[in-house]
C-alpha cells in the first residue's frame, strides 16, 4: 500500500497556482456576487420547498389540534406536553435510545474489528469476499431484509432451528412476538444492516493511515492489539464520527425495519417515534400530536448528533 | 376567506426566511372552516335515479385482494353498456389512512369505506336518505343498515341518516377442521360453551393446536374469540351501544370481564399457538389450511377459499351459548361502500348499489364470489348453494343470527384508532401475561373515552 504515498510525491504542484491568480485578478474581471446566487438558486429553491417549508408547516401543525381535513383549533404547546406526559408517546423515545445500542454501538465496534481483520488479509481473495458479504445488507432493500429476518426469527425459523440443533430447545421462541426479545430482535436486524456500511467506511479510512506508523510501532515492539488501540483507532476518529452519526440517526429515526418486522407490536414493545408519528398522523388522525412528536424527534437527533460531530472534529483539524 | 389564505401564505413565506417560527399565526390554522366543507348536492327523492343512456365512467376505489366488487362492476357494465368503470385498488390499511384525503381531494363515485364516523363528521360522505326512500331500502330488515346510520356530526352510530351501503353482509364464527375433529370424537358442533371447552381440552391433550388465531404485529386477532365470548356471557345490546358511541356506554361490564377471564383461561391452558403474538393473518390461514389447528375464529369471506382449498374438510359454527338453546350472536357487518359527498355521478353509483342488492345475477355473484349473504329485502331471491359446503353453513348460520337479532359490529370498529392503539396492544399483553382481563377492559375504556371525547 505504499504506492499511495509515491503518487502524491510525483504530483505536479499546479493546484497552488489558481489560488494565487484569483487573488491577483483585477476587480473589473471579478464576477459579481449575485452570479453565485443564480447558480445556487435552483438547489436552494428545491431545498426550501421540500425541506424548509415542510419543517415550518410541521412546526405550525404541532401547535394545533387538527384531524387533517376539518377545521383546526389552536392549542399552543399542549401537544408537546402530551408528548412528554403520555407514557405511550414518551416510551417510544426510550425505545429509540435502546435501539442506539444495536444500531450504533454494535456496528461500530464490530465494524472496527472486522475492518482491521480484513485489512490484515488485504491481499488475499478472501478479503474481497468478506468485504462483499459484509456490505451486502446495504444493497438489499430494507423491506426485503425485514421480511427475510421476520422469517428467520419466527418460531419455526432458521434461528430457532439452529438453536434446537445445538440442544438449546429451551431458548427457542417467536423472537419478534415475545415482549422481552422483540426490541433486541429488531435491533439485531438493524445491526446487521448497518454493520456493512460501518465496515466499509472504516476500511476506507484505514487505507489512508500512513503505513510507516505501523512499521515504526512494530520496531518499538508493539503487538497487533497495541497497534489497533494506538494507531488505528485514533486515526479513524473522523470515520468513526461519521459512522456513529449516521447510525445514531438511523436508530432515533428508525421506521422501515420496525414497520416491516413488528409494526410496533407486541403490545407497543417495539414502538419507536418514527412509527408513532405515522400512526398518530394517519390512523389516529392527530396531526398536531404527530407533528409535535416529529419536532421533538428532530431536536433529539440534533442534540445527540451535534456533540458527536464536535467531538470527532475537534482534534483532527 | 381568500384574502385570509393569502395573508397566511405571505406570513409563511417570511417564515421560511427566518427559519420558521414567525409563520405561526393563531388565525392561520391548517384545514378548512367547518362551514366550507359541506357542498353535498341535494339528495334526489324521485324514483328516476338511473345511469341514463349517455356514456358515463364511474370512478371506483376498491380494496385489493377482494374480487367481488370487480365481478359486480363487470356484470353491471354487461347489463348497462353505457356505464364504464375507472377503478383503482389499495390495501384496506391504505384505504383507511387515505380515505379522508381521497374523499376531500378527488372524491370517488363509489368507494370501499373504513370506519365511517370521522368521515361523516368531516362531511365527506353523501347522505343516502333520499336514495333509501327512492329505492325502498327503508323496508329492508333494519339490522342490515343499522351500522351505516349516523346521527349528525357522526356520533352516535346506529341511528340517524344513512351514509353508506353494503355490497353484502359478512359474519364471523368458528371454522373447524373436520379431520382433526374426528380424531377427538367431535361429530357435531358444540351446543354449549362448556362443550366447546371440553373439545379444546381434548384437542390439547391430543397434541393439536386447539385454536389457530392471528395476534401479531398490529393485528389483534384474539378479539374475534373475545367478542364471541362476550356474546356468550352477556346480551349484545350494550356491546353495540359501545361500538356505536352512545352516551355512557362502557365495555368494562361484569359480563365482559367474565368473557375476558374466560379468554385468559384459554390462553393459560395453551389453547393458542405458543407464538400467537407473532402470527399474522396470512400465517394463520396458511397454518389452518395445512391442517395445523382444530378451530379458527374467522369470517365467511374465507368460505369460498376454504371450500376450494380444503373441500369437504371444513365445518362452521356460530359461538355456542352458555346454556343449551340460548340466544346466539356473532359479529356481522356489511361490506361497506359509500359515495363521496362531491362525487360526480352519485345517482348512477346509488343505482348500482341498489342493483347489487336486487338484481338476480348480482345476488348470485354476491354469494358465489363474495361468499356472504346479499343485502336486500328478506323475501328477495336467494341463490342456491351446494349443500355440505362451508358457504352453505355460513349462510345458514347468518339466517339463524338474524332470527336471534344477534348481529354485532366488531368491537374494533368503535373508533378509528381503538383497534391499533388500544385493543391490539392490550390483548397482546394479555397473551404475554402482562395485562389482566380487568386491566385490559379498563385500559380500553379509558382510551375510548379520550378518543370519543376528544
Amino acid at each position: 500500500m505504499l504506492d499511495t504515498l509515491d503518487v502524491s510525491e510525483d504530483r505536479p504542484r499546479a493546484a497552488v497556482r489558481p489560488r494565487v491568480r484569483s487573488s491577483a485578478q483585477p476587480a473589473a474581471l471579478r464576477t459579481p456576487a449575485w452570479v453565485g446566487w443564480i447558480f445556487v438558486a435552483p438547489a436552494l429553491l428545491i431545498y426550501a420547498w421540500f425541506v424548509l417549508w415542510p419543517l415550518v408547516l410541521t412546526f405550525q401543525y404541532s401547535l394545533y389540534d387538527w384531524d387533517g381535513i376539518g377545521p383546526s383549533t389552536w392549542v399552543g404547546l399542549e401537544n408537546y406536553s402530551k408528548v412528554f406526559t403520555d407514557p405511550d408517546l414518551s416510551k417510544t423515545i426510550v425505545n429509540a435510545f435502546k435501539l442506539i445500542v444495536f444500531f450504533s454501538a454494535i456496528p461500530v465496534v464490530l465494524g472496527l474489528l472486522i475492518a482491521s481483520t480484513i485489512r490484515q488479509i488485504a491481499g488475499s481473495r478472501l478479503a474481497l469476499v468478506a468485504r462483499t458479504v459484509v456490505f451486502l445488507p446495504q444493497v438489499i432493500p430494507l423491506v426485503a431484509a425485514g421480511i427475510a429476518w421476520s422469517w428467520m426469527l419466527s418460531s419455526t425459523g432458521l434461528v430457532n432451528q439452529f438453536l434446537s440443533l445445538i440442544g438449546l430447545d429451551g431458548v427457542t421462541r417467536a423472537w419478534l412476538g415475545d415482549f422481552s426479545t422483540a426490541l433486541p430482535a429488531v435491533g439485531v436486524i438493524g445491526a446487521w444492516v448497518l454493520l456493512g456500511l460501518c465496515t466499509l467506511l472504516l476500511l476506507a479510512g484505514m487505507s489512508r493511515i500512513d503505513q510507516s506508523l505501523y512499521e515504526a510501532a512494530r520496531m518499538d515492539g508493539a503487538g497487533p492489539f497495541r497497534e489497533f488501540v494506538h494507531i488505528t483507532v485514533p486515526h479513524l476518529r473522523q470515520e468513526i464520527g461519521v459512522c456513529v452519526t449516521v447510525t445514531v440517526i438511523a436508530a432515533l429515526a428508525a421506521f422501515d425495519i420496525v414497520y416491516v418486522s413488528t409494526q410496533g407490536g407486541p403490545g407497543n414493545a417495539t414502538m419507536v417515534p418514527g412509527l408513532e408519528i405515522y400512526y398518530q398522523a394517519f390512523s389516529e388522525r392527530h396531526v398536531g400530536v404527530a407533528s409535535a412528536l416529529a419536532v421533538v424527534l428532530m431536536a433529539l437527533v440534533l442534540v445527540c448528533v451535534l456533540p458527536i460531530q464536535w467531538l470527532t472534529r475537534k482534534d483532527s483539524g | 376567506m381568500l384574502s385570509r389564505v393569502r395573508a397566511c401564505r405571505r406570513g409563511a413565506t417570511l417564515g421560511v426566511l427566518v427559519l420558521g417560527i414567525a409563520a405561526v399565526v393563531v388565525g392561520c390554522g391548517p384545514g378548512e372552516d367547518s362551514d366550507s366543507a359541506s357542498s353535498a348536492k341535494g339528495t334526489p327523492t324521485a324514483k328516476t335515479v338511473t345511469c341514463g343512456k349517455d356514456p358515463v365512467t364511474l370512478d371506483g376505489y376498491f380494496e385489493t385482494g377482494f374480487p367481488l366488487p370487480k365481478a359486480l362492476t363487470d356484470e353491471f357494465t354487461k347489463q348497462y353498456p353505457n356505464v364504464k368503470w375507472k377503478i383503482r385498488e389499495d390495501q384496506f390499511a391504505v384505504i383507511t389512512q387515505n380515505a379522508p384525503r381521497v374523499l376531500a381531494d378527488d372524491p370517488p363515485d363509489l368507494m370501499r369505506l373504513p370506519q365511517v364516523s370521522e368521515l361523516v363528521k368531516d362531511d365527506l360522505l353523501l347522505n343516502l336518505d333520499g336514495y333509501a326512500k327512492a329505492f325502498g331500502w327503508d323496508g329492508w330488515p333494519p339490522s342490515q343498515l343499522e351500522q351505516l346510520r349516523l346521527a349528525p356530526g357522526g356520533r352516535p352510530r346506529g341511528e340517524g341518516s344513512l351514509y353508506a351501503m353494503g355490497l353484502n353482509f359478512s359474519m364471523t364464527g368458528v371454522f373447524y377442521n373436520k379431520k382433526l375433529a374426528e380424531r377427538i370424537g367431535m361429530s357435531a358442533p358444540p351446543k354449549t360453551l362448556a362443550e366447546l371447552d371440553e373439545l379444546l381440552a381434548k384437542a390439547k391433550a391430543e397434541g393439536m393446536i386447539p385454536i389457530q388465531q392471528f395476534n401479531g404485529g398490529a393485528t389483534g386477532g384474539l378479539l374475534f374469540p373475545l367478542q364471541a365470548l362476550m356474546a356468550a356471557y352477556g346480551p349484545t345490546g350494550p356491546i353495540n351501544d359501545w361500538i356505536f358511541q352512545k352516551d355512557g356506554a362502557t365495555i368494562d361490564t361484569p359480563a365482559n370481564v367474565e368473557a375476558a377471564k374466560h379468554l385468559e383461561r384459554w390462553i393459560k391452558a395453551g389453547y393458542f399457538a405458543k407464538d400467537v403474538n407473532a402470527v399474522d393473518y396470512a400465517k394463520m390461514m396458511s397454518r389452518f389450511l395445512d391442517g395445523e389447528g382444530l378451530l379458527m375464529f374467522d369470517g365467511d369471506w374465507e368460505s369460498g377459499n376454504l371450500d376450494k382449498q380444503m373441500p369437504g374438510d371444513v365445518g362452521f359454527f356460530v359461538m355456542p351459548p352458555r346454556e343449551e338453546g340460548g340466544k346466539q350472536a356473532a359479529m356481522s357487518a356489511p361490506l361497506t361502500f359509500g359515495i363521496g359527498a362531491r362525487a360526480e355521478h352519485a345517482d348512477c353509483a346509488a343505482f348500482f348499489l341498489n342493483w347489487v342488492a336486487t338484481d338476480k345475477r348480482a345476488r348470485e355473484i354476491g354469494v358465489e364470489v363474495g361468499g356472504s349473504h346479499p343485502m336486500g329485502p328478506p323475501d328477495a331471491y336467494m341463490p342456491s348453494v351446494k349443500q355440505g359446503t362451508v358457504t352453505a353453513s355460513t349462510l345458514e348460520a347468518g339466517s339463524a343470527i338474524a332470527e336471534d337479532n344477534g348481529a354485532m359490529d366488531f368491537i374494533a370498529n368503535a373508533t378509528g384508532a381503538i383497534y391499533a392503539k388500544s385493543w391490539t396492544p392490550n390483548i397482546q399483553k394479555l397473551v404475554a401475561g402482562e395485562q389482566t382481563p380487568e386491566g385490559m377492559l379498563k385500559a380500553v375504556q379509558g382510551d375510548y373515552e379520550s378518543q370519543v371525547g376528544g
